[in-house]
């Protein structure tokens, strides 16, 4: 094939086209979703990237830009027939100015890289998914991650403060800058969380932040998963921001204890709140948040005393989703969000689903922003079993809907909730948004078939 | 003048008018002044404030609801809006304030009003009523018509309604003003502040040679933490206690006078060279990432010889510089206002 011809001349043996070389390219975390791309180019330098698109729209060939493969929507799943341009390669911090409290990076760094490079200034990056030691910052800005810090510091998209992006049209051109304050539209804050749909990032200036001169994280065990919702609105009503808050179940709690001993106590629920800031302030803040907690019914609380204590907090909590898998051969993950005022009434109703559907359900979420992730469990080798948990899960976003909330708050909508969308937004607004991807992407390249509904599937 | 009460009217207006002009509460007259051909679109009663429930720190209101009303609303629940819209006295309105892409001196603690806007609801150039974003904290669902449109003057669409994730207030606060023997010990004692692990909720510098910080929190803790902020600044400057009428004053602008008030990004290295430019009174925000500047027909002429960056929000014709021309900007404006009837054509 031409096409083929002309990233090998381009590529080398940077071109891999083999089906064992493909294969590992074939899905990305949601691995329910697999396709054999024609090919996947290992560009190197912003160039390559840029000279590969235009050769994909020359050959009117579509194209998915791929970072570490983490994204949990299928964001990063190939096209049949098209390239996929693994970015993994363009992972260097080409700046990091700690005077102007920035950092310019290219789009396969990691994205706990850059907090681990800031450190040295007392900086760091804020914004932490889950997937942080793996995941890379151009798929961070692809999918607008989030993270356990949503609620005081925002997304992705609030750290990003400027891009380079090639668009679907093979041209080169810069959104935003590099300080805090712009004129004109803000083209990069609409860039993050468009799925790739609208290009591809080369370069991306992010936001730093001082790192907090100090931590208090406590944790804090609930005979019940709507006692631990109740106090999450306790402390909120006391008027403190937390860095974080967070919220496990009983299932939870135990996939992380035996996948990481993360020594918790034995409950229905587990809520870690953390807050952050100058000494003297957390420490106020620690006091008021001890009366908070004491009046809220907890069974018992801990303070982590120092750093490996809170670490040790953090970790079973970061390992909860992966550690899940212990408890059951198959998992899907779900993003939804509900306005904070109603998480006891969506946790209510996701345990009475659960129990409708005869299908273990786990809870990890952050608590903080409303941002719910229900784990269904199932047997995928049991007849019918993916297809109830599929129900169920799509039950679960409509009760998000239903309370005011979203259908996913960090993960995107990637393949895995394309009918959803239409089910958020109306047809004018899916129209909306389809007349300005094909104003960029005419011939319709980037990361083709992802976020918008399936039209009829002609394809099949 | 069309003065629609409904977002069902704003539609009408746009389909009936080939180009347009919004106008909110009319405080930077430099972008809501109609141009030749332009209808004039005052929002001044699309106003009100649609949902809030201080427990769970989200406002939605109206586009054409003053700033000032819905602060007032917030601050009877111990709440605020931290990215603190400027020009609220003058009578600034939620939708201009995201239209012009302003946040005022506090933004500096959690960030500006693209960090704090959760979700629109907007009339785009075919007359559709569209939304972007949502009413939770976190969102990651569709495009985000919502970012588009901070600081785009209404290129995109008439905005009718804003959602915004609001904060608990500080219960008190301090401002501490310390004044430098040159500029660059001034600039020097900036970079400091800004490496140091400290939450200031305002950050500015009064050229020549000033600076002035605020922090906020719980008042036992406020002691301490000044005492800290003076140790790093080596010097003792002057307390502020009762700080609150001062800041409304920065943010209100109500330093500038002159025929020009203008926005310009700025950075730490880019200081000095305004300071050379023939700038009028004015202030940095955010750690020197903004100026506020009143200035004439000669600093807007010095700004663009140099290339620099701004917008003008009262007295010029053209308020933005540069006007946006890179192809995405282009084909995103082509999709929503096709047959250009918002500025930015």
């Amino acid at each position: 094939m031409e096409i083929l011809r002309e990233l090998k001349a381009l590529f080398g043996p940077r071109l891999l086209t083999k089906e064992a070389e493909l294969a590992p390219y074939e899905s990305d975390a949601l691995t329910a979703y697999r396709e054999r791309p024609l090919a996947v180019v290992l560009p190197e330098r912003k160039e390559e990237v840029v000279e590969a698109v235009r050769i994909c729209r020359r050959h009117g060939v579509p194209f998915v830009a791929r970072g570490s493969g983490t994204s949990l929507s299928g964001g990063s799943l190939p096209v049949r027939g098209g390239v996929v341009i693994a970015l993994n390669r363009l992972n260097r911090i080409l700046k990091l100015d700690p005077k102007a409290r920035l950092a310019v990076v290219e789009p396969g760094v990691v994205n706990l890289e850059v907090s681990r490079r800031a450190a040295p200034f007392g900086l760091y990056y804020a914004p932490d998914p889950s997937s942080q030691p793996v995941s890379t910052i151009g798929g961070n800005v692809a999918f607008n991650s989030g993270g356990a810090h949503c609620l005081r510091y925002g997304m992705t998209a609030n750290h990003v403060l400027g891009l380079e992006v090639v668009t679907p049209e093979g041209e080169v051109v810069r959104l935003g800058g590099e300080g805090l304050e712009g004129v004109g539209p803000d083209l990069h804050g609409f860039f993050v969380g468009t799925e790739g749909l609208l290009g591809i990032a080369l370069e991306i200036t992010l936001r730093l932040l001082p790192r907090p001169e100090a931590y208090h994280t406590l944790l804090a065990a609930y005979p019940s998963l709507e006692a631990a919702g109740e106090a999450v609105a306790r402390v909120l009503r006391s008027g403190l921001l937390p860095g974080a808050i967070e919220i496990m179940d009983r299932l939870a709690i135990e996939a992380a204890e035996a996948a990481v001993r993360a020594g918790y106590p034995k409950a229905e629920a587990l809520l870690i709140v953390e807050l952050e800031g100058e000494r003297e302030e957390v420490a106020e803040g620690a006091r008021r948040l001890a009366e908070v907690i004491a009046e809220s019914g907890a069974e018992e609380v801990r303070i982590a005393r120092d750093e490996a204590e809170r670490q040790a907090i953090w970790k079973g909590r970061k390992a909860a989703f992966s550690a899940v898998g212990r408890l059951s051969p198959d998992y899907i993950v779900q993003d939804g969000v509900v306005p904070r005022t109603r998480l006891a009434e969506a946790l209510r109703e996701i345990g009475r689903l659960s129990e409708a559907y005869g299908l273990r359900v786990a809870n990890v979420f952050h608590a903080g922003d409303g941002n719910l992730h229900p784990l269904v469990l199932y047997d995928g080798k049991r007849p019918g079993e993916l297809e109830r948990a599929e129900a169920l899960a799509g039950e679960i976003l409509r009760l998000c809907l239903r309370l005011g909330g979203s259908i996913t708050g960090e993960h995107g909508v990637g393949m895995e909730k394309r009918a959803y969308l239409a089910e958020m937004f109306s047809p004018l607004e899916i129209a909306a948004m389809e007349e300005v991807k094909a104003g960029l992407d005419p011939l319709g390249l980037a990361n083709r078939g992802k976020v918008f509904p399936p039209k009829e599937e002609a394809h099949a | 003048m069309l003065r629609p009460k409904t977002p069902e009217e704003v539609q009408e207006a746009v389909l009936a008018h080939p180009r347009l002009r919004v106008r909110g509460g009319g405080s930077k007259p430099a972008l809501s002044g109609p141009e030749e051909g332009e209808a004039l679109l005052d929002l001044s009663e699309l106003k009100g404030v649609v949902e809030y429930d201080p427990e769970e720190l989200v406002l939605v209101a109206r586009a054409g609801t003053r700033v000032a009303e819905v602060e007032a609303l917030l601050k009877a629940h111990g709440q605020h809006l931290p990215f603190h819209p400027p020009l609220s006295a003058p009578g600034a309105t939620l939708g201009g304030t995201v239209a012009a892409g302003l946040s005022g001196p506090l933004a500096q603690r959690f960030g500006g009003v693209r960090d704090f806007l959760l979700g629109v609801r907007f009339v785009d150039g075919q007359g559709r009523l569209l939304k972007g974003g949502g009413k939770v904290v976190k969102n990651a669902a569709g495009f985000p018509f919502h970012r588009l449109m901070v600081g785009a003057l209404g290129a995109f669409g008439v905005l009718v309604e804003l959602a915004f994730k609001v904060f608990p207030a500080p219960p008190a606060t301090r401002t501490l003003r310390v004044a430098f023997p040159s500029l660059e010990e001034a600039l020097s004692a900036l970079e400091r502040l800004l490496l140091a692990p400290l939450d200031l909720m305002a950050l500015d510098l009064l050229p020549p040679n000033a600076l002035e910080v605020r922090i906020g929190g719980f008042p036992e803790a406020l002691g301490p933490r000044l005492e800290k902020l003076k140790r790093l600044l080596g010097r003792d400057g002057e307390v502020l206690e009762e700080d609150e009428a001062h800041w409304e004053g920065v943010r209100n602008l109500a330093f500038l006078e002159g025929p020009l008030l203008l926005k310009v990004p700025s950075r730490l290295d880019l200081i000095p060279l305004l300071e050379g430019l023939p700038l009028g009174r004015r202030r940095y925000l955010l750690g020197g990432n903004v100026l506020y500047a009143e200035g004439d027909g000669e600093a807007l002429k010095a700004l663009r010889a140099r290339g620099l960056a701004h917008l003008v929000l009262k007295g010029a014709e053209d308020p933005l510089f540069p006007r946006p021309q890179n192809p995405f900007f282009q084909k995103v404006k082509a999709a929503l206002d096709p047959l250009g009837r918002f500025p930015l054509r």
